[in-house]
């Protein structure tokens, strides 16, 4: 522990820096060798060829968030699901059953979330 | 050579299969259990039953709870040590059964219990709950109103209060830091919901829920960030790892001593102590009064709760290093809350203030960190449990009264509208002066009593300068509570008075209760102290 | 032979009144003593609405009886004490254990001694008078069934006060009688300054209680109980620095119950009360409470010469300051209240001369419960007499008008100032002597004390009942109803007489075995004492009938005024000290006590608050509504907190 163990840390930082000075120097590089002739066209925001509308605070539909949390559920429930697979075996059914506890859990929100009508889009 | 931790990689541990005592925790699996029925019921009852479902339900469920914890509570056996402490750790290590434990729970079940009749009184509103019909709907909008004509209620403050409650009862039993900070976040994030649904003033609430929301979000991640420093100082999550680290410790000390110190700012944050405290007035006075009650008492149980059991179990060996710490900021709790309180003009605000000074008082309790001798006498836990205790009881009953002092807009918070209250409606203004009395610890009321205690318990502690201001910082507190009973009673009311709503038998019962328990537990506190001082130091 | 000697020896020490025995036979009826007024006032209060009609005409009756009630069995108790050994006259009564943890212990026990049984008979002898009294004054009054309940109230916490056998029991009493203090001050609620006298003296009493809950809390430290008899057996045990910040955190308590300086402000604008409030509350009772905590702690005060000394000079400045107050106010109401102040002020003075004086304290503390009362309820009369007027200055040749109060008031008078015979001849004698025998100056002041209690007293009589009439128009003075005036003769009557306890030695052997006793020497008889004090009484009496009777007193007090002698007493000073003593009482009075200057004075009082009000508009300003600076204090805060943690390592 102490000073040695912190030392340790000393090649992740060396990859650190390392990276961001590439990056950096690229970046550079880039600004050093291109001509810089903006006009307002250029400038612009690019959105897929079509003129930019508003500014570039916008709001988007709240929905999109209940569809996000609800694959972040599922992405971490994941998560947990590979590891117990790996040990199943040899715990038994009292694994099986307190992983199915636990998928309850999430698949009680999924219905929650399917009877207060989150899941049509219209 | 090749790394040892890639070998073991290579040739996974078997992991064995986690023994859980699920009699020891069927107090809070009950809970989570009614929480979750809470949230099915939402999903497949018809709109109708749902309000008469949802409040069977929550009412029940805790009921069973209490039972639950009465039975726990009665077969705790004596732990091992030098110093009395009942229960045991269980469930890996991640939850801590103890007197202490117990006692919380039980006292989180009762304040929530009352809370829930609050929750469920509608005759205050026309039939409707206090709470907004559409929370989706903007303040002003058609579809609010769409909403009130349609007579559509938010049930969902039931399994929202049910795991709020999960939460309170696992915070201050959590005996490792992750089991802990998960606590600390079931409970936080259904209370910043439930800020934001008044019926009234609606604007105001999601202001505060928005501003509970991002503050605790922010001091919670400095409790995460202490909880990483002070995993980086003792490899592991255990409160006994760390006192044990805590004891052998040679080196490491800033990484300990800047962890302690943030997540004293997360816990401190939640009761609500100086210079954290800056939420509590916005929330308290924003937020639907029957969640401010439930909060205000919940919370600070929770809160208190963790807090003595971090610092007195896993840095209790530290205690020289944090204790002038606490000193600083209790005194600056008591004086800050009791001043500001003095020019409040909203009875919610007042309180509010009033719960900050309380905030403090409590610390000086736990700053005094006196674990008590063989013979003596009341320690710092006995003693915080019981003024959270007499202050929960008082603070419901206080806020419920809020509930029905009303006018054409709703509740009637302005303190210069309470005038003439008391020739009103004697005995409700007689309730709010005793409650008003018992905060600024007149004997005979329960709050004498719980001043007495933690502040003999920090004097016993070595603190007594710390009492010296604390009980200073009382009088200057009875000062305001005074100016309130000086208002209800000796004011002549300008224009037309306040009025008192009827309400249902629910509240009454809250009121009665509430008046009970602040003039019982003043007059023969001796069975509660008793259970308090039983209850014992925590487990390692 | 031992053993007989031995037993002579143990009766002739007087045995330790503090190894009470437990109550039985009739001592049971002490907690039902407390319990009478207790229940009677929730029901006067709390028995509110329509339905409770018959409440309103006949609550009064029911006030009165329960206060009856109380006194019966204090006599009852009393007789039977007499009746006992003097080794046996201290009973304890423990009703339940109220709080109970681990090894400390709080009784909910009551102690009935010596010493409590004259106050149980004080409070409720006066009492019951002045419930007698009460209801012809508040006859008109369309909350006297409450007025009835809040006094019944006060004598229940008062009986508590005085019958604690646990500093924690007594603090509840302490705490109870403030209560009704505070509701009986602002009883005419419509009267703005009577809500704002009432604010004023529960926070003074707060700035007190904070000194006796401190002393409790040490006792608790240092001691492990707070019960009397713990604390005297633990108190030798202590250190002497110990005993002495008991004793002056004991004094800071009296100071703000009893009016003392620097603590003594809230009395006078207490007079905002119902008379017969200021004459139970504010001139017999309560106020003397801060006497009996003195006397009652006479074991810790017995171990530090260093409180004690402070208790000598708290009484003598506050003897003085009274006086002044009193020679200066033209209300009636607050010149009484001036020299209750002052008389109090003898009794603590009596009471910091330890074994000597603490007897002598008690037997003026009556004498002057009875004068005292005798005085405000005659004051009150003539009140009633003069719609509600208080001006002294509007009275005036009310003598033939109002015979009886005249007569009774004059008996009060004459006991106030000592003239030969009456009681306060007997009781303020004692404590001049013995602070004679204590310290020459203390003696000197102490005795001009006298001489100027004479002179405003005198004033007072002169302006009120003799003089020329000089009242408001359509005034119609007369006598008050028999009601009323049947109190005054009993009182007028036990002021002539209060004397007599003293006969024989009668009062100090009562309570020697409560507090001691030891008799003081003397430079010169007795006598001579008694000649000199007479002496001066008439020198006061003379200069006032100098400067009052013989010319008219002006109908307004004269505006003009100039500070030309110290010794004077002529009309110019006493308002010149009007003015400069009515704007800050005993401002000017307590330059010299530094030590409880800070907390006490009245215009550092209204500093305090002033600062705490700013203050506390200050921190108001800080809190925006921004969430943003709200983080920014956290983080602040954060900061504050790691630096505090991390500093005490480095440190």
């Amino acid at each position: 522990m102490g000073a040695d163990y912190l030392w340790s840390y000393a090649s992740v930082a060396v990859v650190g820096l390392l990276g961001v000075a590439l990056a950096a120097g690229m970046m550079g590089l880039n600004r050093f060798l291109r001509p810089s002739r903006p006009t307002r066209e250029k400038l612009l925001t690019y959105e897929s060829g079509v003129d930019p509308v508003g500014t570039g605070w916008a709001q988007s539909n709240v929905r999109y968030f209940v569809y996000a949390y609800l694959y972040v559920i599922f992405a971490v429930d994941a998560v947990f699901l590979f590891p117990w697979a790996t040990v199943f075996a040899q715990i038994g059914w009292a694994a099986a059953v307190e992983m199915a506890v636990f998928l309850g859990f999430i698949a009680l929100g999924l219905v929650y979330a399917w009877r207060k009508g989150v899941l049509t889009w219209t | 050579m090749i790394h040892p931790l890639l070998v073991s990689a290579s040739a996974p541990p078997p992991i064995d299969s986690p023994t859980i005592q699920y009699g020891d925790l069927s107090p809070l699996l009950v809970v989570a259990a009614v929480a979750l029925l809470g949230v099915m019921v939402e999903a497949f009852a018809p709109r109708a039953l749902r309000f008469t479902i949802q409040t069977a339900l929550a009412i029940g469920g805790i009921v069973v709870a209490l039972a639950a914890t009465v039975w726990v509570g009665l077969g705790l056996d004596r732990a091992s040590g030098d110093v009395l402490a009942r229960g045991r750790v269980v469930a890996e290590g991640a939850v801590a059964v103890d007197g202490p434990s117990v006692f919380m729970w039980g006292l989180v079940l009762l304040f929530a219990l009352v809370s829930m009749l609050l929750f469920a009184e509608r005759r205050l509103e026309g039939g409707l709950s206090a709470f907004t019909g559409q929370a989706a709907a903007p303040p002003g909008s058609a579809m609010e109103r769409e909403a009130v004509e349609h007579r559509i209620e938010h049930t969902e403050v039931f399994p929202l209060a049910m795991f709020a409650l999960v939460g309170m009862m696992l915070f201050p039993a959590a005996n490792d830091l992750l089991t802990m900070f998960v606590a600390l976040e079931v409970l936080s994030l259904p209370l910043y919901l439930l800020c934001g649904l008044a019926r009234r003033r609606r604007l105001l609430s999601q202001e505060s829920a928005m501003k509970y929301f991002l503050l605790g979000a922010f001091s919670s991640a400095f409790f995460a960030y202490g909880i990483a420093l002070v995993y980086g100082f003792a490899g592991g999550f255990g409160l006994g790892d760390i006192d044990q680290a805590v004891s052998n410790r040679i080196d490491g000390q800033n990484l300990l001593l800047a962890g302690i110190a943030l997540m004293a700012v997360g816990v401190m944050f939640k009761v609500g102590a100086v210079p954290f405290h800056a939420w509590t007035p916005d929330v308290y006075q924003g937020a639907p009064t029957a969640v401010t009650a439930f909060m205000a008492a919940g919370t600070k149980v929770a809160a208190f709760g963790a807090m003595l059991r971090l610092f007195f179990v896993a840095f209790g060996g530290a205690s020289w290093d944090w204790r002038p710490m606490f000193w600083v900021v209790a005194i600056l709790t008591m004086v800050v809350g009791a001043v500001a309180a003095v020019t409040q003009s909203d009875v919610k605000r007042m309180l509010a203030y009033s719960s900050i000074a309380h905030a403090g008082f409590i610390l000086v309790g736990v700053t005094g960190a006196f674990v008590g001798t063989r013979d003596a006498s009341v320690t710092s836990v006995s003693s915080v449990l019981f003024y959270l205790t007499v202050y929960g009881f008082s603070t419901i009953g206080a806020f419920a009264i809020v509930t029905i002092v009303r006018d054409a807009s709703g509740e009637t918070t302005q303190l210069s509208r309470w005038a003439g209250l008391g020739r009103e409606s004697p005995l409700v203004a007689g309730a709010f002066a005793l409650f008003m009395l018992a905060f600024a610890g007149i004997p005979l009321t329960s709050g004498f009593i719980g001043k007495w205690a933690v502040f003999s318990a920090a004097w016993s502690g070595g603190a007594w300068p710390l009492v010296v201001v604390a009980v200073l910082a009382s009088v200057v507190a009875a000062s305001f509570y005074v100016r309130v009973i000086v208002t209800m009673f000796f004011t002549e009311p300008t224009g037309e008075g306040p009025s008192v709503a009827v309400p249902s038998m629910a509240t009454t019962a809250v009121i009665v209760v509430a008046v009970v328990v602040t003039v019982l537990l003043g007059v023969v506190p001796g069975p509660v102290l008793d259970l308090a001082q039983s209850a014992g130091a925590f487990v390692r | 032979m031992t053993a007989p000697t031995d037993l002579l020896l143990a009766t002739e020490q007087a045995p330790d009144a503090l190894a009470p025995v437990a109550a039985s036979g009739v001592f049971v009826l002490i907690a039902v003593m407390i319990l009478v007024p207790l229940v009677s006032s929730a029901l006067l209060v709390l028995g509110d609405g329509p339905r409770f009609d018959l409440a309103d005409k006949r609550g009064h009756l029911l006030g009165t009886a329960a206060s009856l009630a109380s006194f019966v069995i204090g006599v009852v108790l009393f007789v039977t004490l007499l009746g006992r050994d003097a080794g046996d006259r201290s009973i304890e009564q423990n009703l339940f254990a109220w709080i109970h943890v681990g090894g400390f212990q709080v009784d909910m026990t009551f102690l009935y001694d010596p010493l409590s049984a004259l106050f149980v008979l004080l409070i409720t002898g006066v009492g019951t008078l002045i419930h007698v009294y009460s209801i012809g004054y508040m006859e008109h009054d369309p909350r006297r069934r409450r007025f009835f309940g809040f006094l019944n109230l006060f004598i229940a916490a008062m009986l508590t006060l005085v019958l604690a056998g646990d500093y924690l029991v007594l603090f509840l009493g302490w705490e109870g009688v403030g209560l009704a203090s505070y509701l009986l001050i602002g009883f005419w609620q419509h009267k703005q300054s009577a809500a704002v006298a009432a604010k004023k003296a529960f926070v003074v009493n707060r700035v007190g209680d904070v000194g006796l809950a401190l002393a409790i809390m040490l006792m608790f430290a240092q001691l492990g109980t707070t019960s009397f008899v713990g604390v005297a057996e633990g108190i030798e045990q202590v250190s002497s620095g110990t005993a002495t910040a008991l004793g002056l955190l004991l004094l800071l308590g009296a100071c703000g119950k009893s009016a003392q300086v620097p603590l003594q402000s809230w009395l006078l604008d207490a007079m905002e009360g119902p008379t017969p409030v200021s004459a139970l509350i504010h001139a017999a009772t309560m106020v003397t409470a801060g006497v009996y905590l003195v006397v009652r702690s006479n074991f810790i005060y017995e171990g530090t010469e260093a409180a004690r000394t402070a208790v000598v000079v708290v009484g003598l400045v506050t003897l003085i300051a009274g006086a002044w107050i009193g020679c200066a106010k033209d209300d009636i109401k607050k010149a009484l209240a001036g020299s209750t102040m002052s008389q109090i002020g003898y009794m603590m003075l009596a009471a910091g001369l330890g074994p000597a004086g603490y007897a002598y304290a008690i037997f003026h503390l009556i004498t002057h419960g009875f004068f005292k009362a005798n005085m405000f309820l005659g004051a009150g009369s003539v009140m009633h007499g003069m719609d509600d007027e208080v001006d002294m200055r509007r009275y005036g040749g009310l003598a033939r008008l109002m015979p009886l109060t005249f007569g009774t008031f004059a008996m009060g008078y004459l006991a106030i100032i000592g003239f030969p015979g009456f009681s306060g001849f007997f009781s303020k004698d004692r404590i001049i002597e013995a602070a004679f025998a204590e310290n020459v100056f203390v003696g000197i002041a102490a005795a001009l004390g006298a001489g100027v209690t004479a002179f405003y007293m005198t004033r007072l009589m002169i302006m009120t009942f003799l003089s020329s009439r000089r009242w408001k128009e359509n005034a119609h003075p007369h006598e008050s109803p028999a009601v009323m005036t049947a109190p005054l003769v009993v009182l007028a009557v036990a002021s002539v007489l209060g004397g007599f306890l003293v006969l024989g030695g009668w009062i100090s052997d009562w309570l020697t075995p409560v507090t001691g006793y030891e008799t003081h020497e003397l430079a010169v008889p007795a006598w001579v004492f008694s000649v000199g004090i007479t002496v001066l009484v008439a020198i006061g009496v003379a200069v006032a009938w100098a400067t009052y009777g013989r010319r008219d007193v002006p109908s307004t007090a004269p505006e003009k005024v100039s500070f030309v002698t110290r010794a004077g007493r002529r009309d110019l000073y006493g308002d010149a000290v009007n003015e400069a003593v009515l704007m800050r009482p005993g401002d000017q009075a307590t330059r010299g006590l530094a030590v409880f200057d800070r907390i006490g004075v009245d215009g550092a009082v209204r500093a305090v608050t002033g600062g705490i009000g700013a203050t506390s508009s200050l921190l108001r300003r800080a809190q925006t509504g921004f969430v943003r600076s709200y983080s920014l204090t956290i983080f602040g805060g954060a900061l504050i907190v790691l630096v505090a943690v991390l500093a005490v390592n480095l440190a």
